[in-house]
């Protein structure tokens, strides 16, 4: 079970190139993990000691904004990261997570990689370097969301 | 830079090529509160109207004006065709109030065609926002219509928010029947929807395409595919599959007024369809 | 064999009259509002004799000759564009008929015009337009209509302007093909006569009833030292080797910002240069709704109008707007026109309010010229903030 995890996390993208061992000590803080369709995955202000790869599926990372409800602001699929709160004090969910179909994905604990990221540096700067990809990808893609391109002309 | 102008086509000039025809209304159908979609038919029964997906005609609106509208039905119909526009200016404004049965001056078509034939046997990949989609479904009709000749077909459209989205029977339609690969995103939802939330670029990555033996069709705001381009490219699509269609003030469509002009191209006769290779160098630079 | 007459000054009158015998009208120089401008003439009497030309960036003053020269200047701020290419014309009338609409087709110009006067450079700028009216998939028909059966008499200038540089651009000056007849006026004491270069059959028919002379070996000498003289006194020169690439290369150079700083977008430049084309579109309609217009006028690239789309100009700065001209200009027209579209003819120096040269802008952007003021990477500031 533990190898096969190993594998799947081996071969995806954002774990390319980590060192074997490295991909070890991921992999032993990961499991699998399944959410039917409109099922929570996590809440606004909860404790954030997890990280998610959806493996298939459609998941909205949403806000409660009065009078207009739990409102999307982004959808993630198959294939990205769900999650970076743990990465940073306070450890807390500013977003919540919903699925909108059925979603297989693998879910890490985040407090565990928190401190062998402390003992290990090396591991530390493997991990935020890509996680700073995903959240640099998510910016531009929030600013080009932030244009409304396809609203009136000017 | 020379190799840009080799793909002129000038189509349907006449005698004249400064005067409308007149067209009669056959339909003219609200889409949203700023988009309709306008049909067309010549005036005399027995005419026909030709055009290749990807053109564009000038469209007159009696005494108010005239503006370039890109062609959005089926090229196989040469009865009627259609254009879908946005409501911008005082001319679409003026249109937008006609009826069945009223007339519009019509001059075209005009422009470069989508790459159809080049893209024979390979995977297509179709981005697309926004109003952007009504000049490329010429296109998706011509490859439903000629599906066994093409392997993947993929659409990725976005949409400004649900209520935005054109075309929504035919999506359904060629998602079904004709094994379309169609992937629909908003920028902002509704609480109702239950699709994709996000900018219709962020789905390139991950589209089932081979960037080997594929080619990719953009048409939307400048910005979106400025960003489309960059994921294209990043998946390994080289610059000579790549095709945008680009768009610039036009005043005559003929090659002599100048407002067209996107470096060296004149857009109405060089264009609106570029292979990207062929204005890369200029592609994103400011106010160019 | 080129044919060269001589034609006495005196001749002059009888030549603009068996042009109006044929029909034509006859377009050529002449003073108004303290400038030599080009109107239709009747008689020799109203050229621009005994005037000359001064003119530098920014500047443009007449001033009186020594002699009687007719053609004694260098240019004014009219080219033959104004004739060929007019700067307001209707192109269809339409009413209404039912809920459809009926158009009329403007009738193309009848008439025949014969241009008097035609400097080298100028010469070159009709070919120029030629090459963008009729040379493409689309003709333009008026364009066409008054181009066809036009009498072109050319005039090798005398001397060159302060701003003239066709010798860098290889459009003069002396007058090489597309006329009928090229002159070149000589003033020796007593004597006033043209050297005449017969271009055309056309040209030598209209000679054909006047009195005149073969020109002899000295005369057609005389003629020759007035052309490669004038060559010697151009007032600018423009390297033109490889100005593409250069331009090309350099739509981020510092200097668009310099001359942006200067350019006041007033389109004076346009307006004057025998090469610029652009128009734009006009429809109108009458106070009923009945009757309809589309009239076309010259446009410029240096109105933010002229690149709207979706509620914004595409090029919104002066500096954009500079820059696209001039690339325009020197650039981009090879690729689309497969020649330059400058013709050295100085007018845009001269007519400029604030005197952009655009051989001095060349000069900076290869470097040759004044530095560029310092910009974009940020001055290096002192961390103290003392």
């Amino acid at each position: 079970m533990r190898q096969a995890l190993e594998g799947i996390i081996g071969e995806h993208l954002f774990f390319k190139g980590l060192e074997e061992r490295y991909v070890k000590i991921v992999a032993g803080c990961a499991k699998n993990v399944r959410f039917g369709e409109r099922e929570i995955i996590f809440r606004e202000g909860d404790a954030a000691d997890q990280f998610y790869f959806i493996r298939e599926g459609l998941v909205a990372v949403e806000l409660m904004v009065p009078q207009r409800g739990f409102t999307t602001l982004q959808t993630v699929g198959e294939g990205d990261v769900l999650g970076w709160s743990w990465l940073m004090p306070p450890y807390r969910w500013r977003f919540g997570a919903r699925t909108l179909q059925p979603t297989r994905a693998l879910a890490f604990d985040g407090k565990c990689l928190r401190g062998k990221c402390e003992e290990d540096h090396d591991l530390g700067y493997e991990l935020l370097k890509r996680f700073t990809f995903v959240v640099t990808e998510r910016l531009e893609a929030t600013r080009l969301q932030l244009l409304d391109l396809y609203g009136a002309p000017a | 830079m020379a190799p840009l102008l080799e793909n002129s086509i000038t189509t349907g000039l006449g005698v004249e090529p400064m005067l409308p025809k007149p067209y009669c209304i056959q339909r003219l159908r609200h889409e949203t509160d700023d988009t309709f979609t306008i049909e067309l038919a010549p005036e005399n029964s027995g005419e026909t109207f030709s055009f290749l997906p990807g053109q564009f005609n000038m469209l007159y609106v009696f005494g108010v004006g005239e503006v370039p509208i890109s062609i959005s039905s089926d090229p196989q119909d040469v009865r009627t065709f259609q254009h879908t526009t946005r409501i911008v200016g005082a001319v679409t404004r003026g249109m937008g109030h006609l009826k069945k049965g009223d007339v519009v001056g019509v001059r075209g078509p005009y422009g470069t065609p989508w790459p159809v034939q080049e893209a024979e046997g390979r995977d297509v990949v179709i981005v697309t926002g926004g109003i952007g989609l009504a000049p490329l479904r010429p296109a998706l009709y011509h490859l439903t219509a000629q599906r066994e000749k093409y392997h993947k077909i993929v659409l990725l459209y976005g949409a400004r928010t649900p209520e935005d989205i054109l075309y929504r029977r035919e999506l359904e339609r060629w998602r079904s029947k004709f094994d379309l690969e169609i992937q629909v995103t908003v920028d902002r939802g509704t609480r109702a929807w239950r699709g994709s939330v996000g900018v219709v670029t962020t789905m390139i990555g991950r589209s089932p395409f081979d960037p080997s033996n594929a080619v990719a069709l953009a048409c939307g705001p400048e910005v979106m595919m400025r960003f489309a381009v960059m994921e294209f490219q990043r998946r390994g699509l080289a610059s000579e599959n790549i095709y945008l269609s680009m768009e610039r003030n036009m005043k005559c469509a003929v090659g002599f007024c100048g407002h067209c002009q996107y470096g060296p191209a004149f857009i109405c006769k060089d264009g609106p369809v570029f292979r990207f290779d062929r204005i890369e160098p200029i592609f994103g630079k400011a106010e160019i | 064999m080129v044919e060269h007459v001589v034609l006495e000054r005196k001749q002059l009158q009888a030549l603009l009259d068996e042009l109006k015998a044929r029909e034509y009208q006859i377009i050529g120089p002449t003073v108004r509002d303290a400038a030599i401008v080009y109107e239709e003439l009747s008689s020799c009497d109203e050229l621009p004799i005994g005037w000359t030309d001064e003119q530098e960036g920014g500047t443009y003053r007449l001033k009186k000759r020594a002699d009687r020269a007719c053609f004694g200047y260098a240019l004014g701020p009219h080219s033959w564009k104004k004739f060929l290419h007019p700067p307001r014309v209707r192109l269809w009338q339409a009413s209404r008929n039912g809920k459809s609409f009926q158009i009329q087709e403007e009738k193309p110009a009848s008439g025949k015009m014969a241009f008097i006067g035609v400097r080298a450079c100028e010469l070159h700028a009709i070919t120029i337009q030629d090459k963008v009216f009729l040379g493409g998939t689309a003709v333009d028909s008026i364009y066409r209509a008054r181009r066809d059966g036009i009498f072109v008499i050319a005039v090798n200038c005398g001397q060159a302007g302060n701003t003239c540089f066709c010798a860098s651009m290889g459009t003069g000056p002396k007058a090489e093909a597309g006329f009928d007849l090229a002159l070149t006026e000589i003033i020796e004491g007593p004597e006033h006569y043209f050297v005449v270069q017969i271009g055309t059959e056309l040209g030598k028919d209209v000679l054909s009833g006047l009195r005149h002379e073969v020109a002899s070996r000295d005369q057609i000498r005389k003629a020759e030292v007035i052309h490669s003289t004038t060559a010697t006194q151009m007032g600018r020169s423009m390297d033109i080797v490889g100005i593409k690439e250069l331009l090309y290369a350099n739509s981020e150079h510092p200097r668009w910002e310099d001359v942006a700083k200067r350019c006041l977008t007033c389109a004076n430049c346009t307006m004057v240069c025998p090469t610029c084309f652009c128009s734009t579109v006009e429809d109108v309609t009458d106070l009923t709704g009945e009757h309809a217009e589309r009239w076309r006028r010259w446009d410029s690239c240096f109105t933010t109008d002229f690149s709207y789309i979706h509620g914004g100009s595409v090029r919104a700065t002066a500096k954009s707007r500079y820059r696209q001209w001039m690339t325009h200009k020197l650039a981009t027209w090879i690729d689309q026109f497969g020649s330059s579209g400058c013709v050295g003819c100085g007018r845009c120096i001269t007519w400029c309010p604030v005197g952009i040269d655009i051989t001095e802008e060349v000069s900076a952007i290869r470097g040759a010229g004044p530095p560029p003021s310092d910009g974009g990477s940020g001055k290096e500031s002192d961390e103290t903030g003392a």
